[in-house]
């Protein structure tokens, strides 16, 4: 460092960190979502992503719909594999073991993979321009313009969902059975349609990230390894935790950032999981989650 | 009111409940009693819809509800607490109390965007409702805002009351309302339970091992043992009842039962 620490590059990285930061976020807030209502680990968030970005690939570049209707398109049929899936693998694991459940989602996320080699082959593809391409200048520093506009969707996402849960008697449905599901069930709460519209959202939500992440970084069948990150962020920032998937994600994707630049995009992967161990060594669980997580 | 006609219920091999029978009459406090592992629970569980009896019915208003899912019965006015009390920690004792309406707002996610204005009147005549009657009427007034996970266990079973209260139930089904209760909060409880009988016409029915309280409170008393109505009555019937007092402490004659112990441990 004999010529000084460079404040603009490093400034311009943790900008691009904070971007891929919100889509983390994103899809870590999925998954939230999915065990503070069901108690399950859902593994396959990230080929879940995966094949919604196949999804929209598949609206946009094979059968030439508008972006925009493509975008809707690909949420909502997200959605309904989402309750697909919930309804035929998890449902019927009710009552199982905690591990035997986190077993189904990793079936399922080898399913998946399948599904789109199958279907898409194993090729990388590229997804149609629709964000706009001018780069973003925040003061001196410089950001690609589909990491900035991801943030900023990611961004307006969360507060959505956020708000929706806070305000919407759902949400408040969601909460009450997060915490007691046989009380919730006794108050006339629909514990299965929680269930169930728990994962519709969440495969909503994962299938915007999808969406983004492969905007930026082009699609293909082993981009479900997000999913991995995803759950770093989540187990850092605590299970249960919204809160938690908000920060870690943003934490993870910093770390994640700064180790490629610095030590080199070997050091990236390295970089998250040594954070997950750091983390776990002093708060066993997650900088915001409650203590009463299951063994997995 | 309410009518359990002969409901057998099984897990695998053991049936918790065999053939059970019962009537709650409209505004009568009716208790079941019966040692551990009667089935009293099961019973409960059975009446709420948490589990699928074998074989029976089970009636509500005279309607066959024995295949309702469990938050259906709880729209038609079944309300109940739990033994191990079920609150929704990390809210506080009015957020708690305002999810026992959820059965009955009919908001939907739509409408809550839409006609926020709608909502909120429903939300407020909710409040007002809840605020002037059932927290006034259990005495939970200073701790509206408490963290129900903070509360001692005596007043946590009360805001469960207060929660199953706030469904304005049909019939109140109390598990265990005083276990753990020393001897005021039992008696406080007890009132509260004659209260809202007498003043809100709901008709009670209980699961409580206070024989004292269930003796002074109970017009009707069950007594299940192995899973089966071995006793009901009036208070008095059933404490008098030779079977009642054998299941509670056991069969046999005390003389018959020392001859049979020394006669173990000496040698032969």
């Amino acid at each position: 460092m004999s010529e000084g620490f460079d404040w603009l590059f490093f400034f311009e990285i943790s900008l691009a960190g904070l971007g891929s930061g919100g889509l983390l976020a994103l899809a870590g807030l999925a998954l939230v979502i999915i065990y503070k209502a069901t108690r399950v680990v859902n593994l396959a968030i990230g080929e879940m992503l995966m094949m919604s970005a196949y999804l929209f690939f598949a609206l946009t570049a094979s059968m030439n719909l508008p972006v925009w209707v493509a975008i809707v398109g690909t949420i909502l049929s997200s959605g309904v594999l989402g309750a697909l899936i919930e309804r035929s693998m998890i449902r019927p694991m009710l009552g199982e073991s905690p591990i035997s459940t986190f077993m189904v989602t990793v079936g399922l996320s080898s399913v998946l993979v399948g599904l789109v080699e199958l279907i898409w082959t194993a090729d990388p593809r590229r997804l149609p321009e629709f964000m706009p391409t001018d780069p973003v200048l925040l003061g001196p520093a410089m950001v690609a313009p589909k990491v900035f506009y991801g943030f900023l969707i990611s961004a307006a996402l969360i507060a959505v969902v956020l708000g929706v849960f806070r305000f919407w008697r759902g949400g408040v449905a969601l909460r009450a059975t997060a915490s007691d599901q046989a009380a919730a069930y006794s108050m006339g709460i629909n514990v299965p349609r929680v269930f169930s519209l728990s994962w519709t959202v969440a495969a909503m939500i994962a299938a915007v990230a999808g969406i983004v992440v492969g905007a930026i970084g082009g699609i293909s069948s082993t981009m479900g390894v997000f999913g991995l990150s995803t759950l770093v962020v989540v187990i850092v920032g605590g299970l249960d935790s919204v809160v938690g998937a908000l920060l870690g994600g943003l934490l993870v994707g910093l770390v994640e950032a700064w180790a490629g630049a610095y030590l080199g995009g070997e050091y990236k992967v390295i970089a998250t999981f040594s954070l997950l161990l750091l983390v776990l060594l002093v708060r066993p669980y997650g900088l915001f989650g409650t203590h009463d997580i299951e063994r997995l | 009111m309410l009518q359990i006609e002969d409901v057998t219920l099984a897990f695998g091999g053991v049936r918790a409940l065999n053939g059970v029978s019962l009537q709650v009459a409209p505004g009568s406090i009716t208790s079941v009693i019966g040692p551990n592992g009667a089935g009293k629970t099961s019973l409960f569980n059975t009446i709420s819809g948490f589990y699928r009896p074998k074989s029976g019915a089970i009636l509500f208003e005279g309607q066959d509800i024995t295949q309702r899912p469990a938050p259906q019965r709880a729209k038609l006015g079944l309300a109940r607490s739990f033994q191990n009390i079920a609150l929704f920690r990390g809210m506080t004792v009015l957020d708690n109390i305002k999810l026992g309406r959820h059965a009955h707002l009919k908001t939907n996610l739509l409408q809550a965007l839409f006609y926020a204005g709608a909502a909120r009147r429903e939300e407020a005549a909710l409040r007002a409702d809840i605020e002037e009657r059932i927290i006034d009427f259990l005495e939970i007034d200073h701790i509206r805002h408490a963290s129900v996970a903070a509360l001692p266990y005596g007043l946590q079973k009360r805001v469960e009351m207060a929660r199953a209260l706030a469904m304005q139930p049909k019939v109140l089904m109390l598990d265990e309302p005083v276990a753990g209760m020393n001897r005021e909060e039992t008696e406080d409880m007890a009132r509260f339970i004659l209260d809202v009988r007498d003043e809100w016409g709901i008709t009670v029915l209980m699961v409580e091992h206070d024989m004292g309280m269930v003796m002074d409170l109970s017009d009707h008393v069950v007594v299940l043992n192995f899973g089966q109505v071995i006793a009901s009555g009036t208070p008095k019937d059933v404490q008098g009842n030779p079977e009642v007092v054998k299941a509670y402490l056991g069969s046999g004659d005390v003389a018959q039962l020392r001859r049979q112990l020394t006669g173990a441990a000496s040698p032969t």
